[in-house]
């Protein structure tokens, strides 16, 4: 058998603001003050707790990976004989040396590049690779918002070992998300839904998400469309909200759209592709409706990758006519934490929090609660 | 491995039977016949016919069926080797798979449904020669009635989901008589409801609403108020629910949705820790269930032969399935004449040596023995659950802030899982190694790393025991070395299985047939 291919793209630099008490390492200005305030790399930690768990496999696997900090020097100490690629654009690693690396790795037909950081790693992969190869995140950022990541380094490994070993086959879209962290440290968060990566996907491995689904995410996605579509009625406009639940709806009426965008829909027609406040407003004739799915792995209904449905599409819409759609395994991994709002308009937040039904399956609706932050 | 025997060790050694074993069908060869059955002289098929032109043409087959064809030794064989494979009720302390009910069933009431008395009986028999079977499922009716409440019971329905189906169509005929069927298709639930109090209604067609539980592990009442309006069929929830949390405020529940019109359905299929104390009508049901299975003294296995005992209010008389059982003050006989009826779920009245059993059980126990029976239930529930909190370590009980449990308790191995990365999964298969059965718990898992332990009434202090060293010495083993747990089990038939086919409907196949279809389409 051909001996599979794994990869190791470490950002050394991810985590280091967190421990200080900044909220991440983007931007040169805060990565120097982290450093002051005594900053320690711990991804390397991070990635060598994870790579213990894939040292049985030593032999029937290749390790490929970059060179010294990004991957390496982890390689080295967990006894692996990696092959290096690529060179270092300086000492101090840039997103720019990640996405070389990710883009070597394809090139190189790499099975499983393994990343280790946080959000910023997650969107240098996305935009290197898209949705090219499985890929899967080992945790070593501040706060993750990104799906793209198991639970722990640990279990990183753990999951990835099962994947080469063909163990388990599922791999599922996760979103890889776009917080501003300027804003951020502002105490404002504003967030967008930046693409997705396709994961291997095990129970238990993903954080959250420890529970048995008795039905494929991509399945639950199918029902959950077919309940939409079934309950359209010719007197509505459609707002379809980001994600891969929201656009399943769209594939199933074979019409074209816009993963992270918001489409517009009226008799089960395309009225418009990728809208935003502004022509939103202006196409809706009629009374509409707006579809959404919780994005990322908080819960957000909407302020978090979907402001193109603002304060003013909502009250225009009324409360009524939301209708969230979820599948079952983004329920779960909510472990009963309620659905939230943040529009950025607190009066109308406040008005949004309550009990909603969710469309969590064919013919299935669960009751569930939505707060504001 | 050799294994000695010890008598003072605290948890037992066991090792199971591995046998290298195909499937039935795998084992097939052509031409192989289990019994010979002699040629039809020629008498008896001129007077008899052929016995199979009588049949329409259409319904002969063309092709003799795909079954296996195999010598009787061999089938015997087969059959006793998987036996061994199993960790069944009667071989284990089977506490571990909470909301099954695995309690001891008295072997005596098993002599009773085996003597041929029972066993020779025909569904078709004329009823004046089966008096005697009519009168004892009469009465069982009675007793239940007098347990539940309720006006009626029909035996019909061949288990517990089965009865939640009957209660859905029930539930539909009710409105349709009413002229509200089609308006009306909406049922609710809780979360934590035994999975089957959504799955068998879907199947009536009906739409499922499902109630999470707030924080303390009760059903959310004011979602309740989102989910009723005027499309509410009914509900139909488990109280104590699948977490043995029993909800104060049920007869709320049933006010808020007799108020929108709907009706109030209960799954009381484990009523063990509640027979005798709690009634379904007083908490403002308009029907239910009991599994003669479970809680009644028939071994719950496999989904039969089962019998969900449906009992209804005085309203919902005249919706059950035909034919019910009556007495007429003279005799036992089989009453069709039921003006609204759902018509049949099932053939003929139930599995009688199922309502057997629980008749006998009933009447073994009396009244009082019966309120023993949830009380035990209950003193061995709390027993185990402060052993456990005490002594095992790194599980801990769902839902903490409510301290009252029924008759069993969803724990949760969280703090191991995050202590030393054993989960639910590797704890069980370790478990099996002292000869243990331990399962996860239903599907949903809101509670991380969920298992669930039912004690039942019929176990002794010195068994519970056994089980807690059992759980107490895998904990220890998973904190000093979590890997000797993860690699479990190391004395089983059965090593481990990849569950991820079954997320994929490709991959599944629950019959020979499909099995041979799907494979060819399986990459390797
Ligand atoms: C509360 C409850 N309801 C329904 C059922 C379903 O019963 P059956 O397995 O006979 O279909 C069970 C069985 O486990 C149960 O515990």
């Amino acid at each position: 058998m051909r001996k599979k291919k794994v990869g190791l793209i470490v950002n050394p630099i991810a985590g280091m603001g967190g421990r200080v008490g900044l909220k991440g390492t983007d931007g040169l200005e805060t990565l120097k003050k982290a450093i002051e305030l005594g900053a320690k790399p711990w991804a390397e930690d991070r990635a060598k707790e994870a790579l213990k768990q894939l040292v049985h496999l030593k032999n029937k696997i290749e390790l490929i990976t970059y060179p010294k900090q990004m991957g390496e020097y982890t390689a080295i100490s967990c006894c692996f004989s990696p092959k290096v690629i690529g060179t270092l654009s300086g000492s101090m690693t840039a997103a720019e040396d990640t996405k070389r690396a990710a883009r070597e790795m394809r090139d190189l037909g790499v099975d499983l590049p393994l990343f280790v950081g946080g959000d910023g790693t997650a969107r240098d992969i996305y935009d290197a690779i898209d949705e090219d190869l499985v890929v899967l995140g080992i945790p070593a950022g501040v706060k993750i918002y990104s799906a793209v990541y198991a639970a722990t380094p640990t279990r990183a490994g753990e999951l990835a070992a099962l994947y080469l070993e063909g163990k388990i086959r599922e791999v599922i879209e996760a979103e890889v998300m776009d917080i501003d962290e300027e804003k951020f440290r502002e105490g404002k968060l504003s967030g967008g839904l930046y693409g997705y990566l396709r994961i291997p996907f095990q129970r238990g491995y993903l954080p959250g998400a420890k529970s048995p689904t008795s039905v494929s995410e991509r399945y639950n996605q199918e029902e959950i469309a077919a309940e939409v579509i079934e309950n359209m009625s010719d007197e509505y406009y459609y707002i379809i909200g980001p994600g891969t639940t929201t656009k399943a709806i769209m594939k199933r009426l074979n019409l074209d759209y816009c993963l992270l965008g918001v489409d517009l829909v009226y008799k089960k027609k395309l009225v418009g592709k990728d809208l935003n406040e502004a022509t939103l407003l202006e196409k809706i004739r009629k009374k509409a409706k707006i579809i959404v799915t919780s994005i990322g792995g908080q819960g957000y209904i909407f302020g978090r990758g979907n402001q193109q449905i603002s304060p003013r599409v909502i009250k225009e819409v009324g409360k009524d006519n939301i209708n969230i759609v979820a599948t079952k395994r983004k329920i779960e991994a909510l472990h009963g934490r309620p659905l939230l709002v943040d529009t950025g308009d607190e009066e109308l937040d406040k008005q949004l929090s309550g009990y909603y039904r969710v469309t969590v399956g064919y013919g299935e609706e669960i009751i569930y609660k939505v707060i504001y932050p | 491995m050799t294994m000695e025997t010890n008598r003072e060790a605290e948890v037992r050694g066991f090792h199971e039977a591995k046998w290298d074993e195909p499937i039935i069908f795998e084992l097939s060869r052509k031409g192989e016949r289990g019994i010979s059955i002699p040629e039809v002289e020629k008498e008896i098929e001129e007077y008899v016919g052929d016995g199979v032109s009588v049949l329409p043409e259409n319904m002969i087959r063309k092709k003799p069926p795909a079954l296996p064809e195999i010598a009787q030794p061999r089938v015997v064989r087969h059959y006793l080797r998987l036996s061994q494979e199993t960790l069944g009720a009667d071989i284990n302390v089977d506490i571990g798979q909470g909301t099954c009910t695995m309690k001891y069933n008295p072997k005596i009431n098993d002599v009773l449904a085996c003597s041929p008395k029972v066993t020779e009986l025909h569904p078709l028999q004329n009823e004046s020669t089966v008096q005697g079977a009519l009168e004892i499922m009469y009465k069982l009716d009675l007793f239940l009635r007098e347990i539940s409440g309720f006006s009626r019971f029909t035996f019909q329905p061949g288990g517990g989901s089965h009865a939640i189906f009957t209660v859905a169509s029930i539930i539909r005929a009710h409105h349709e008589l009413n002229g509200e069927g089609d308006k009306r298709d909406e049922i609710i639930t809780t979360l934590l409801s035994h999975p089957s109090n959504a799955a068998a209604p879907a199947v009536k067609g009906y739409k499922m609403i499902t109630i999470y539980p707030n924080e303390d592990g009760l059903p959310d009442i004011e979602a309740l108020k989102t989910a009723v309006s005027e499309r509410t069929a009914g509900l139909i929830v488990t109280n104590p629910e699948d977490t043995a949390i029993f909800n104060p405020r049920i007869a709320e529940f049933t006010k808020i949705v007799h108020e929108v019109g709907g009706l109030c359905a209960y799954d009381q299929a484990n009523a063990n820790g509640i027979i005798g104390i709690v009634r379904a009508v007083d908490c403002g049901f308009d029907l239910g269930f009991f599994n003669l299975h479970k809680t009644f003294s028939s071994p719950h296995g496999c989904g039969g032969p089962a019998v969900g005992a449906v009992g209804v209010t005085e309203k919902l008389v005249d919706f059950l399935p035909v034919p019910i059982v009556d007495f007429n003050g003279e005799k036992y006989y089989l009453n069709y004449n039921v003006p609204h009826t759902i018509g049949k779920v099932r053939e003929f009245y139930g599995v009688f040596p199922v309502a057997l059993r629980a008749y006998a059980w009933i009447r073994s126990l009396g009244a009082e023995g019966i309120k023993e029976v949830a009380r035990v239930a209950v003193l061995n529930n709390n027993y185990v659950m402060k052993k456990i909190l005490k002594e095992v370590k790194g599980a801990s009980v769902s839902f903490p802030k409510t301290k009252h449990r029924i008759e069993q308790v969803r724990y949760s191995w969280e703090q191991l899982m995050k202590d030393t990365g054993v989960t639910t999964e590797d704890v069980i298969r370790r478990m099996a190694d002292f000869g243990f059965h331990l399962w996860t718990s239903h599907h949903p898992w809101i509670v991380p790393q969920p298992f669930t332990i039912e004690p039942t009434e019929s176990y002794s202090k010195d068994e519970l025991d056994e089980y807690i060293a059992a759980l107490k010495k895998v904990t220890e083993e998973a904190y000093k070395n979590p890997k000797k747990v993860k690699n479990a089990p190391y004395r089983s038939a059965i090593h481990k299985i990849d569950p991820s086919p079954l997320n994929d409907p490709e991959k599944w196949a629950i019959t020979w047939r499909a099995y041979l279809k799907k494979r060819k389409n399986w990459d390797e």
